[in-house]
């Protein structure tokens, strides 16, 4: 048996859903964090396969299409054990009625073990946990949270810099439209990191310091002598809705380029959750810069995932 | 043969009720005194201290054991589902809702299925609620053909059918162009104009008060501004055409700045709030519960003291229930994706009441924004507990403790916010011109 399900055995994690990172204390992160880092030796070993979900189904359930996410999932079920099928909602059962609460209780019926569900309204996913019997994790609900997303980026954060406290985290780009970074303001202000937005006002949500974070609204500011830029992706219709003027604009003033990089740390872990915009709000230059850590990101995804669904495991009838 | 007559104090019809033992609370001459009320022909013929215990005789004696008779409420904001719409409620369905929680005066809205914008279906209205309701109904007609906000309706003929006021239903009138004439050709008519306060825009996406709860919740907001240019817009085309205004349901302190502004330069115009908007504020959406999605949108704490505020002092005339029936499946749904609206014909009342009992306000203003203030406004007899004015009259035991349970509510609708909350102030008797309407006399329990 592998680390994994060692530590598994030892890590009390007291949730059934995994829906957002409000309700979870530092040393429950911890302790899902060191669960992802042995997921991560799995996931490069030859032989991927283990048993911890073995005889488990999981089903994707995304409202909202994403490869990305979805894929990530898939593998890391599929690296424990269990059986995994997708469901691509998207318009379709939508546009003939079904309602959010018909869909759930008709997966509910064929009885999963966990379902992982994106979908594009906040407070969607929470409200399917509570009309189905098995465990949720909420894989994005509309600008809300992106609990995964957040784990992720910490434990990246956490394998380059073997901390994440005390660490000033730049997040750039879109925070108002983004379960990304409400994810990782929540997450990272828990683990003790030093928060900073970086946005044109338009951007960036209502009263956005009262989240627990410092404001800026230039990049040379927001970036200074940070250890760690997280860009986010900007949607392009945010370009129709007067939120900026152009793409071109929106990079002058906003984009990751080198001449801007050089305000951070020189050490600064230069991250994105992908899928990137290049030209938009990162230059390419910069997303293959040895101090970037995108790919890394996409890795560690699945093993926090392994991880999460591992700590899920102890809820499941039988465990 | 004749029979030789009773002598009796004086005499009385055959049908005459008194209310003996009651405490008489009339808000618009400020009584608040013990004594008795006594009805005959469906109006109040008498009241005062000498009725307290002494009743005529021949008359019916229904002894309030000391509790409050009120005038009957008048709700000038009201959404039934007829026609068109009748599995969320009908005009019977609502008028019991409505007995049940001493309304007796219901001011329907225009938005029905199809629109209430010609002379035929206000007298359709009319007809049902006089076939069908137990208490008085009115209905507002459509400012607008279809509510589109693009052409006037016909505004004379919808007032000579009965039409009680124009409305434009839950939408601002977008063109400030058509708003000025509608304005203005109502005012030939002596008709009150009533608008809903948003600027659409604006409001954009937005399905919550724009502010710290909508950012932590990741919802689109829509920032108090919206109602704010919206009535101020209003209000300056009610100051150019001299029309009568009344912004249908306001929900922010800035809003009433621009009314107590508006009446101090002795326009026209009128407010009202809902009680929903003086009793919760954003924080109650917690975790997107959907019944507490309005709209307008529940504000901050702040806005919420103001509005309560503004009833004390006057700045705000009514309060109403903005009773607005949805199924569960309009609100079973994600927060952005879910249905506007709550009913409350029921919880108007004993809501209002918790601001009472809470020392939030006195007793008297409070009364008056539900009776004397819309009737004054709407130019109705009722809302008074006066010689001469219809005997509609509300008996509550104000000491009376219950818990709302939305199982057991008369509306066909279920979407109330105040399920499961603590209360305080039970209807004992309900009258319409002198009828009793509710306790029911039928058993049907809810509809």
């Amino acid at each position: 048996m592998t680390a994994l399900s060692k530590l598994a055995g030892n890590f009390s994690f007291p949730h059934r859903h995994l829906l957002t990172v409000e309700n979870l204390t530092g040393p429950q992160i911890t302790g899902l964090l060191d669960l992802a880092d042995d997921a991560a030796k799995i996931s490069r070993e030859v032989r991927k396969k283990r048993d911890r979900l073995a005889g488990r189904t999981l089903i994707n359930l995304f409202f909202e299409a994403s490869t990305r996410t979805q894929s990530s999932f898939e593998l890391a079920a599929k690296r424990l054990g269990a059986d995994v099928i997708n469901l691509a909602v998207s318009q379709s059962s939508v546009s003939k009625g079904e309602t959010l609460i018909d869909t759930a209780v008709t997966l509910n019926a064929m009885r999963p073990d966990i379902l992982v569900v994106r979908h594009h309204s906040a407070g969607a996913v929470e409200l399917l946990s509570q009309k189905v019997d098995c465990s949720v994790i909420n894989a994005g609900d509309g600008s809300h949270q992106h609990p995964t997303q957040a784990l992720l980026d910490a434990l990246t954060i956490r394998r380059n810099k073997g901390r994440i406290a005390g660490l000033t985290v730049a997040i750039c780009g879109d925070i108002l439209h983004s379960r990304v970074a409400r994810s990782n303001i929540g997450l990272l202000n828990t683990m003790g990191a030093r928060v900073r937005l970086v946005a044109p006002s338009t951007l960036l949500p209502f009263a956005a310091e009262r989240l627990g974070c410092e404001v800026f609204t230039t990049m040379q500011e927001g970036i200074a002598d940070a250890d760690i830029v997280m860009m986010l992706r900007l949607q392009e219709e945010r370009m129709n809705a007067s939120y900026v003027p152009s793409k071109r604009e929106y990079f002058h003033f906003f984009g990751l380029d080198q001449e801007k990089l050089r305000y951070a740390k020189p050490d600064a872990l230069i991250m994105h959750p992908g899928p990137m915009n290049r030209g938009v709000e990162i230059h390419s230059s910069v997303a293959d810069d040895p101090r970037s850590v995108i790919r890394e990101q996409v890795e560690m995804g699945v093993a926090v995932r392994m991880a999460v669904l591992s700590a899920l495991a102890q809820h499941l009838p039988n465990e | 043969m004749p029979s030789t007559p009773k002598k009796t104090l004086r005499a009385v019809p055959i049908d005459a009720t008194v209310l003996i033992n009651a405490r008489l609370v009339d808000p618009e001459t400020k009584r608040d005194e013990q004594g008795g009320l006594l009805i005959e022909n469906g109006m109040i013929a008498d009241l005062g201290p000498h009725l307290r215990r002494n009743a005529p005789e021949g008359a019916k004696v229904i002894d309030c054991r000391g509790h409050l008779v009120i005038p009957g409420l008048i709700d000038m904001q009201v959404f039934t589902g007829e026609p068109g719409l009748e599995h969320r409620e009908t005009l019977a369905s609502a008028s019991r809702a409505a007995a049940s929680g001493g309304v007796t005066t219901m001011i329907c809205m225009p938005t029905t299925d199809p629109v209430i914008d010609d002379m035929a279906l206000v007298d359709f209205v009319q007809r049902r609620a006089r076939d069908t309701a137990l208490v008085n109904v009115h209905t507002m007609a459509a400012l607008t053909k279809g509510l589109k906000g693009d052409e006037m309706s016909e505004i004379g003929l919808l007032v000579g059918a009965g039409a009680i006021a124009l409305s434009n239903g839950r939408r601002s009138v977008a063109n400030a162009g058509v708003m000025r004439r509608a304005l203005t050709y109502a005012r030939d008519f002596g008709a009150l104009v009533v608008s809903a306060t948003e600027d659409e825009p604006l409001a954009g996406a937005g399905v919550m008060n724009e502010g710290e709860v909508s950012a932590r919740l990741g919802l689109p907001g829509s920032p108090a501004t919206a109602e704010v240019i919206a009535l101020e817009r209003d209000l300056r085309l009610a100051e150019l055409t001299g029309g009568r205004y009344h912004a249908a349901q306001l929900s922010c302190g800035e809003a009433l700045g621009a009314i107590a502004a508006a009446k101090a330069r002795k326009l026209a115009v009128t407010c009202g709030v809902t009680v929903n908007h003086l009793t919760l504020n954003e924080n109650d959406i917690g975790s997107y519960r959907t019944y507490f999605k309005l709209r307008p949108p529940l504000r901050g704490e702040a806005d919420r003291k103001a509005m309560v505020a503004g009833i004390a002092d006057g700045t705000v005339d009514v309060i109403v229930s903005s009773h607005d029936p949805q199924g569960t499946d309009g609100k079973r749904r994600p927060f952005a994706e879910a249905a506007y609206g709550a009913i409350g014909l029921e919880t108007l009342l004993p809501a209002a009441l918790r601001l009472h009992l809470n020392g939030e306000i006195d007793l008297m203003p409070l009364l008056a924004a539900m009776t004397i203030n819309p009737a004054r406004i709407l130019g109705l007899p009722g809302g008074r507990l006066q010689k001469g004015a219809p005997a509609d009259i509300v008996v509550i035991d104000m000491e009376a403790p219950f818990m709302v349970d939305k199982t057991k509510m008369h509306s066909r609708s279920r979407n109330t916010p105040f399920d499961e909350a603590r209360m305080q102030g039970i209807v004992k008797y309900t009258m319409v011109a002198g009828k009793l309407v509710y306790p029911f006399k039928d058993d049907l329990g809810h509809a």
